[in-house]
C-alpha cells in the first residue's frame, strides 16, 4: 500500500521516522544541491527572510546567505529574465514562482529566452535553470490562482516538465532537475506540501535522483489503466481501492514527467489492460490527457476494448464557493465511474 | 505640432545633447566647430603618424555629454593612429556587410527578417574599444555588426543570414539570433525588451562569480518603454549589479518616432535613481570614452544607463522602406553631417595618418573581404536534415520527437 517503503529487519510497520513531507523533500533536495554545487542559487518572492511563502525554502537563507538565497521584488518578468541571463553565464538558478499563475507574467522568458535559446544558438548557449512552484488548484483561492499549466508548458520543445506526487518524487525529480543542464519546469502542488509519504534510506541519500521522462507504476493491475499526475495520483490510488472492492483491478500510473511523456510505460500498460482512464486537474481541451489519449490511440489502437475516458477539471474559471469548487475538479467518484464505464459496467 | 516636429528634426541633424535644446546649434555651425578643432590640433602639433603607430594622443569630443545624477566624463579621449585606422577598417567592413545584406535580401538569398545597422556602427565599435572579452554583451535583433564586434566573422554572419550550416548559429537562428559564446555575446534576441532583463542576469552572474567584468544590455528607443526594463533596473540598482543599460536611440521604433511613443524621450534619464549619460552615438571616440566611464561606474557604483544618440539609414527592416515616417532629406542630412565613418576619415586625413589613396585601398580591401565572405557563404550547404532535431536539449533523454507526419518521422532526441 505504501510505495517505496523498505522493510527494516527490526520493524514491520512504517513508523514516523521513515515518513517525510513533500515540503521537507523539496527543502532537503534544494539544500543538498546547493551544498554540492556552488553555482546553484535560489531566487523568488519571500524565499529568504520569510522562509518561503510555503516554507519550501525554510532555513536556506540562514545556511547559505543572501548571495545565494535572493528575495526578489514582485516583478516576475524582470527577475525571471535575470535568472535566465544568469543561466546563460553558467550559473544554476532555481527560480521560485509563488504560484505558476504569476509565472504568466514571465512566460516569455520561460519559452522564448529559456526553452528556445540552445536551439537558436546552434548549441552555443545552454540554459541550466529550474522554474518551480505550486501549480493547479489549491483550496478556495479562486479563478486567478487555480490554473494548471502542465499542458501549456508540456507542449513546448526545449523544456522538460515534471510533476512530482510523493515525497520520493519531489526529492528525486527536483535533484534531477537542478542537475539537468536544460530548463526544467517543476510543477508542485500546494495541497501536497504537507502530506507525509514513507521514504526509504535510498531516497534520503544525497545522491538520490529519479530519471526525468519516466513514469512510475504506483499500483499494478490487470483490468484498466489509470494515468494521473500530481495530486490526482492520490485520487487515482483511492479510486483503485474503490474499484478493487468491485473486483476491478486498476493499474495506476504516476506520470511524474509531462515532457518528455513516458509513452512507453503508458502504452505497455494499456497493452496489458486494454482500457484507459486519463486523469488531470486542468482543463480538458488540449490538455495532458488529450496527448495521452492521442498517443494510445495511435500506438495501441488494436488493443483497446473500449473508448479512452478522460477525467479533468471543468471547462470554467475556478469558482470560489466550496460546493462549486468541488464540482469543478475531478473527484474520486468521477474516476471510479469512468473506470467502470471503460469496463462496460454500469455500477 | 508642426513646430515641435521641425525642432525635433533639427535636433536629429545637429545631435545636440542638451535637453533644453531651444537653441540647438545649426548643423553647419557644428561642423565648422568640429573641423576647426581638428585643424587646430593638426597645425599646432605638425602631426603625422604611421597608421600602425600606437603612441597615444588626445582628441576633443565636440558634442557635449549630458549627465543624469552623475558628472559626465571629460570631453576629450585618448586614442592612437592605429586605433583610428582600426576603427575605420572595421566600421567600413560593417557598412559594406550591411549593404551586401540588403542586396542579398532583395535577391532572396536572405529570408524572413533582416534588420540593418548601417549608420549605427560607431556604437558597437566604440563600445568594444572600452571593453574586453570578459565583459558580456546582449542586444536585440539588429545584431549583425554587434556580432562582428564581439569577434565574429563576416562569413559566419553572411552564412547565418542565408541559412547555411557555416553560419554562427549553424543556420538555425537567422538574422535575429546570432550568438558567440566565446566572445561573451548572448545574441540576437527577437522579443523587444527581453534582453534587458537577460543582460542584468549576465551581470548578476559576473558579480556572483566575482569577475571584474560588466555586462551591456543594448536596447532601442522603442524598447525603452518596456516594463521589464524598469524591473531589471530596479533589481540591478538594488543588488548593485555591474550592468550598463545602453539605449541605442535611433529615434524611431519601427515607424514610430520617439516623440510619439515616449512621454519622456530623454532615455538617459529614464532610470530615475539609476544615473545616466547621453552620448553622441555617431562619434566612435565619444562612445569609447562614455563606455569606459560607464564600465568604471558599473564596477564600483552599480548600474548606469547610456543613451547613444544614433541613426539608422535603412528602414526598421528590409520590409520597411524607411521613408514613410521620415523624409529623405532627413536621412541624407544625417549621412552628410554625422556619418560615423566620414568623421573618422576626416580625422585620419587631418592628422595625416593616412592619405586619400590609403583610405581608398582600405575600402577596396573591405569590399573584397565582404564579397569573398558572401561568395563563400553562398557556396556553403544548408544544414543536414538530422539537424532538425539537434540542440533541443543539452542532455537529451532519448525521448521520441516527431515530424509533421508522426508515422513517418520519429527521432530519439540526441
Amino acid at each position: 500500500m505504501f510505495p517505496g517503503i523498505v522493510r527494516s529487519s527490526s520493524r514491520h510497520l512504517p513508523c514516523r521516522r521513515s515518513l517525510m513531507t513533500v515540503r521537507d523533500a523539496l527543502n532537503s533536495a534544494i539544500d543538498e544541491e546547493m551544498a554540492a554545487d556552488p553555482k546553484v542559487f535560489v531566487m523568488g518572492e519571500e524565499v529568504g527572510e520569510y522562509q518561503g511563502a510555503y516554507k519550501v525554502t525554510k532555513g536556506l537563507l540562514q545556511k547559505y546567505g543572501p548571495d545565494r538565497v535572493l528575495d526578489t521584488p514582485i516583478t516576475e518578468a524582470g527577475f525571471t529574465g535575470i535568472g535566465v541571463g544568469a543561466a546563460f553565464q553558467g550559473l544554476k538558478p532555481i527560480v521560485e514562482f509563488m504560484t505558476f499563475n504569476f509565472a504568466m507574467q514571465a512566460i516569455d522568458h520561460i519559452i522564448n529566452s529559456a526553452a528556445k535559446t540552445y536551439y537558436m544558438s546552434g548549441g552555443q548557449i545552454a540554459v541550466p535553470i529550474v522554474f518551480r512552484g505550486p501549480n493547479g488548484a489549491a483550496a478556495g483561492v479562486g479563478a486567478q490562482h487555480s490554473q494548471c499549466f502542465a499542458a501549456w508548458y508540456g507542449s513546448c520543445p526545449g523544456l522538460k516538465v515534471v510533476t512530482p506526487y510523493s515525497a520520493e518524487d519531489a526529492r528525486g525529480l527536483l535533484k534531477a532537475a537542478i542537475r539537468d543542464p536544460d530548463p526544467v519546469v517543476f510543477l508542485e502542488n500546494e495541497l501536497l506540501y504537507g502530506e507525509n509519504f514513507p521514504v526509504s534510506s535510498q531516497v534520503r541519500d544525497p545522491n538520490f535522483t529519479l530519471p526525468i521522462g519516466k513514469a512510475k507504476v504506483e499500483r499494478e493491475g490487470t483490468d484498466v489503466t489509470i494515468t494521473a499526475f500530481s495530486k490526482m495520483v492520490g485520487f487515482a490510488l483511492k479510486a483503485a481501492d474503490e474499484l478493487a472492492k468491485d473486483g476491478i483491478k486498476a493499474e495506476v500510473i504516476n506520470l511524474r514527467s509531462i515532457r518528455p511523456l513516458d509513452r512507453e510505460t503508458i502504452n505497455a500498460s494499456v497493452r496489458k489492460t486494454y482500457r484507459l482512464v486519463a486523469v488531470e486537474e486542468g482543463w480538458p481541451q488540449h490538455g495532458v490527457c488529450a496527448e495521452v489519449c492521442a498517443s494510445v490511440q495511435e500506438e495501441t489502437f488494436d488493443y483497446l476494448d473500449a473508448p479512452i475516458e478522460r477525467i479533468s477539471g471543468a471547462d470554467i474559471p475556478m469558482p470560489y464557493a466550496a460546493n462549486l469548487e468541488r464540482l469543478a475538479l475531478p473527484q474520486i467518484e468521477d474516476i471510479v465511474r469512468a473506470a467502470k464505464r471503460a469496463c462496460y459496467r454500469s455500477k | 505640432m508642426a513646430m515641435a516636429m521641425a525642432r525635433w528634426r533639427q535636433r536629429l541633424l545637429s545631435s545636440a545633447c542638451s535637453s533644453s535644446s531651444s537653441s540647438a546649434a545649426a548643423p553647419q555651425a557644428l561642423l565648422r566647430l568640429a573641423s576647426s578643432a581638428l585643424s587646430r590640433q593638426s597645425s599646432s602639433r605638425g602631426f603625422a603618424a604611421a597608421p600602425d603607430d600606437t603612441t597615444p594622443f588626445v582628441v576633443d569630443i565636440p558634442v557635449p555629454y549630458a549627465g543624469h545624477r552623475c558628472d559626465p566624463p571629460e570631453q576629450r579621449v585618448e586614442t592612437s593612429a592605429k586605433e583610428l585606422v582600426d576603427f575605420f577598417k572595421v566600421m567600413y567592413v560593417m557598412r559594406r556587410m550591411e549593404i551586401a545584406a540588403d542586396s542579398l535580401y532583395k535577391a532572396k538569398f536572405i529570408r524572413g527578417f533582416c534588420h540593418l545597422y548601417d549608420g549605427q556602427e560607431a556604437v558597437c565599435v566604440g563600445m568594444e574599444a572600452a571593453l574586453t572579452k570578459e565583459d558580456a554583451i546582449i542586444t536585440a535583433y539588429r545584431d549583425h555588426c554587434t556580432h562582428i564586434g564581439r569577434g565574429g566573422t563576416v562569413l559566419e554572419v553572411m552564412a547565418e543570414l542565408m541559412g547555411r550550416k557555416s553560419g554562427c548559429s549553424l543556420g538555425k537562428g537567422g538574422s535575429m539570433h546570432m550568438y558567440n559564446k566565446e566572445g561573451n555575446f548572448y545574441g540576437g534576441n527577437g522579443i523587444v525588451g527581453a534582453q534587458t532583463a537577460l543582460g542584468a542576469g549576465l551581470a548578476f552572474a559576473q558579480k556572483y562569480n566575482k569577475q571584474n567584468a560588466v555586462s551591456l544590455a543594448l536596447y532601442g528607443d522603442g524598447a525603452a518603454n518596456q516594463g521589464q526594463l524598469f524591473e531589471a533596473m530596479n533589481i540591478s540598482a538594488l543588488w548593485d549589479l555591474p550592468v550598463i543599460f545602453v539605449c541605442e536611440n535611433n529615434h524611431y521604433g519601427m515607424g514610430t518616432a520617439e516623440w510619439r511613443s515616449a512621454k519622456s524621450p530623454e532615455y538617459y534619464k529614464r532610470g530615475d535613481y539609476v544615473p545616466g549619460l547621453k552620448i553622441d552615438g555617431m562619434d566612435v571616440l565619444a562612445v569609447k570614452q562614455g563606455v569606459r566611464f560607464a564600465k568604471e561606474h558599473a564596477l564600483t557604483k552599480g548600474p548606469i544607463v547610456l543613451e547613444m544618440d544614433t541613426y539608422r539609414y535603412h528602414g526598421h527592416s528590409m520590409s520597411d522602406p524607411g521613408s514613410t515616417y521620415r523624409t529623405r532629406e532627413e536621412i541624407s542630412g544625417v549621412r552628410q553631417e554625422r556619418d560615423p565613418i566620414e568623421r573618422v576619415r576626416k580625422l585620419l586625413l587631418a592628422k595625416e595618418i593616412v592619405t586619400v589613396a590609403d583610405l581608398k585601398n582600405l575600402e577596396k580591401q573591405a569590399k573584397a573581404e565582404v564579397d569573398e565572405a558572401v561568395n563563400q557563404a553562398k557556396e556553403g550547404g544548408q544544414p543536414e536534415t538530422h539537424e532538425l532535431f539537434t540542440h533541443v536539449h543539452v542532455k537529451g533523454l532519448k525521448q521520441l520527437a516527431y515530424g509533421p507526419d508522426r508515422k513517418e518521422v520519429i527521432v530519439p532526441l540526441p
